[in-house]
């Protein structure tokens, strides 16, 4: 435990003391803030608030999809790349500590970085009515998919030999798990169910989106952070004694 | 301290060690010459655990590295060839980072890290940005990473690489103040520093062990006697080799190629230390001696006798990259 607190401060200090850590943010924010402007408040038509802020957050899903991606590129490929991954290799350090402490760090950051976009849904209760539940459980599928992709994002980059390498396998793996839905369309049952309940996107974030939770999704998104953890300490292991 | 039998690592069908069997005792020096490629790099990881091997064992204070990996790594110091450092983190919040992966309890962390920045010359460096520190300074951080868990142990994989002759001398006093306190394996291609620092050899070559012991020892068995010295006189006179062949312990006395413009060089070879009577026996013999001093590259003449007679093929061997 102490060695996943310590690993995962180091990388979060890692994120503030570098400007990578700010670039992401301020573009995550400036392209969400750019989106929600345009397509969530700029129709001409009266909407309902719940549609405006089911749009935020529809939207703000892909801007959280493509932050995980850049925020786990470096995670462990980065290590790799400068040599630094010796000196955990050669601490009394297990792989699940390396790989958790990592991810904690980036999910930590991503946390930090998605807080400042409240501002957003709270434009809205300037011409109309907020239900804070709503807020809250579009915020926790933000969460949980940000955990799902940034734990795939984990693994890439524990694959990977370079960032950009960790980058392409990262957004490689999330596009094909967001295609599976479109794929199960194409499809027969039982097939397309299988793909259809895989999905990363299609089935499990939009009932968040609408202010629903539904423990289904809950156990999806969890489910495939702790696999794809799983993977990605599995594969550390196997490199650590090939 | 270190037993290392019938050491085997293979990287796909490539052999990288070929049953390497030797053994390093508490406190001992030993400096680990090869060739690139020639498996250094992959044994020093096999015993800082960081490789599971192949077949045969190696033990490091009494424990297996394939049983105990977690163990031998607090009692180990690893410095690779390239220093494992963060460049935007400060040379003291390294340090306690280091020291407290390795197991130290925190209310000991500032003051083992002010013991590793003393030893390595880091005190006015504490507060500095690793990035922004010299090629000489980051080595230094990499050894002080290496030392701040005081371990029994330290591995070193070339703590010399890169540097200018002047930080070289550096890291050679560096590495000599380390002796007593550690075991320690050091792995360069500079064989000075070898030589300098190390009270025994190994010389691994194509993945295999083809010469341990003192650099004496070593010289003795190549019939290189135990000393061996070069003298310059001047002119050309007539049966000095005689002359110095004479002299009891002196094996091997060659004429130099580069003899020549009016002087005459001499490489002798002995089982002790001849160098006062040569000088008595040359100068009373009325030859006017210009030179007289011990060879300082023997080394590099037993390693090049030692490996040259096998030829490294890509395919034999190789390291971990």
């Amino acid at each position: 435990m102490t060695a996943t607190w310590l690993i995962a401060r180091r990388e979060l200090a890692g994120y503030l003391r570098t400007m990578s850590g700010y670039v992401i943010a301020a573009a995550a924010l400036f392209v969400q803030g750019i989106l929600f402007n345009a397509l969530a408040l700029g129709s001409e038509q009266s909407r309902l608030s719940t549609d405006v802020l089911s749009q935020f957050f529809w939207l703000y899903s892909g801007t959280t999809i493509v932050v995980s991606v850049l925020l786990s590129m470096r995670l462990l490929a980065e290590e790799r790349q400068t040599g630094t991954m010796v000196l955990l290799a050669s601490s009394p350090v297990h792989e699940h500590e390396i790989v958790i402490g990592k991810f904690v760090s980036s999910l930590f950051f991503l946390v930090l970085i998605t807080l400042p976009s409240v501002f957003m849904p709270l434009l809205i209760l300037v011409n109309g009515k907020l239900s804070l539940g709503h807020v809250a459980v579009g915020y926790l599928g933000l969460f949980l998919l940000g955990s799902a992709c940034l734990a795939i994002g984990t693994l890439g980059s524990t694959l990977a030999r370079t960032q950009l390498l960790a980058v392409i396998i990262s957004g490689g793996m999330i596009a094909g798990m967001i295609l599976l839905f479109p794929l199960g369309n194409l499809s027969e049952r039982p097939v397309s169910d299988v793909l259809f309940a895989l999905g990363l996107w299609h089935r499990h974030f939009p009932p968040f989106q609408s202010g629903l939770v539904n423990l289904r999704d809950i156990v999806y998104y969890l489910a495939v952070t702790y696999f794809a953890l799983f993977i990605a300490i599995r594969v550390l292991e196997a490199r650590r004694w090939r | 301290m270190i037993e290392v039998d019938k050491l085997t690592k293979y990287y796909g069908e490539r052999t990288a060690i070929r049953e390497l069997s030797f053994a390093i005792a508490k406190g001992e020096v030993v400096g680990f010459l090869g060739l690139n490629g020639a498996g250094k790099t992959t044994t020093l990881r096999v015993l800082a655990c960081m490789l599971l091997p192949s077949s045969g064992t190696a033990t490091v204070d009494g424990l297996e590295v394939s049983q105990h990996p977690h163990a031998i790594r607090r009692r180990v110091g690893f410095l690779p060839d390239t220093p494992p450092l963060y460049p935007e983190m400060t040379v003291g919040g390294y340090l306690a980072f280091a020291a407290r992966l390795r197991g130290v309890p925190a209310c000991q962390v500032d003051l083992r890290v002010g013991e590793a920045e003393e030893k390595t010359a880091l005190g006015q460096a504490h507060s500095e940005v690793i990035g922004e520190l010299s090629h000489g300074y980051r080595q230094r951080v990499g050894v002080a990473q290496a030392i701040v868990h005081r371990p029994p142990l330290l591995i070193l994989d070339e703590p010399s690489a890169g540097l200018d002759p002047a930080q070289i001398v550096e890291m050679r006093n560096l590495l000599r103040g380390l002796r007593g306190e550690h075991t320690v394996l050091i792995s360069s291609h500079f064989l000075t520093e070898i030589s300098q620092t190390c009270d025994r050899l190994l010389v691994i070559h194509a993945g295999e062990l083809v010469g341990q012991g003192s650099e004496d020892e070593l010289a003795s068995a190549m019939g290189q006697g135990s000393s061996s010295i070069t003298v310059e006189v001047s002119g050309q006179p007539t049966g000095i080799t005689q002359i110095v062949a004479g002299i009891a312990g002196v094996g091997k006395v060659s004429v130099e190629p580069s003899s020549g413009h009016g002087t005459t060089t001499l490489a002798i070879a002995a089982d002790r230390d001849v160098r006062a009577e040569v000088a008595r026996l040359l100068v009373s013999s009325g030859c006017d001696l210009l030179r007289l001093e011990r060879n300082e590259r023997r080394l590099e003449s037993i390693f090049m006798n030692l490996t040259q007679s096998m030829s490294l093929t890509p395919s034999d061997a190789g390291g971990p990259k």
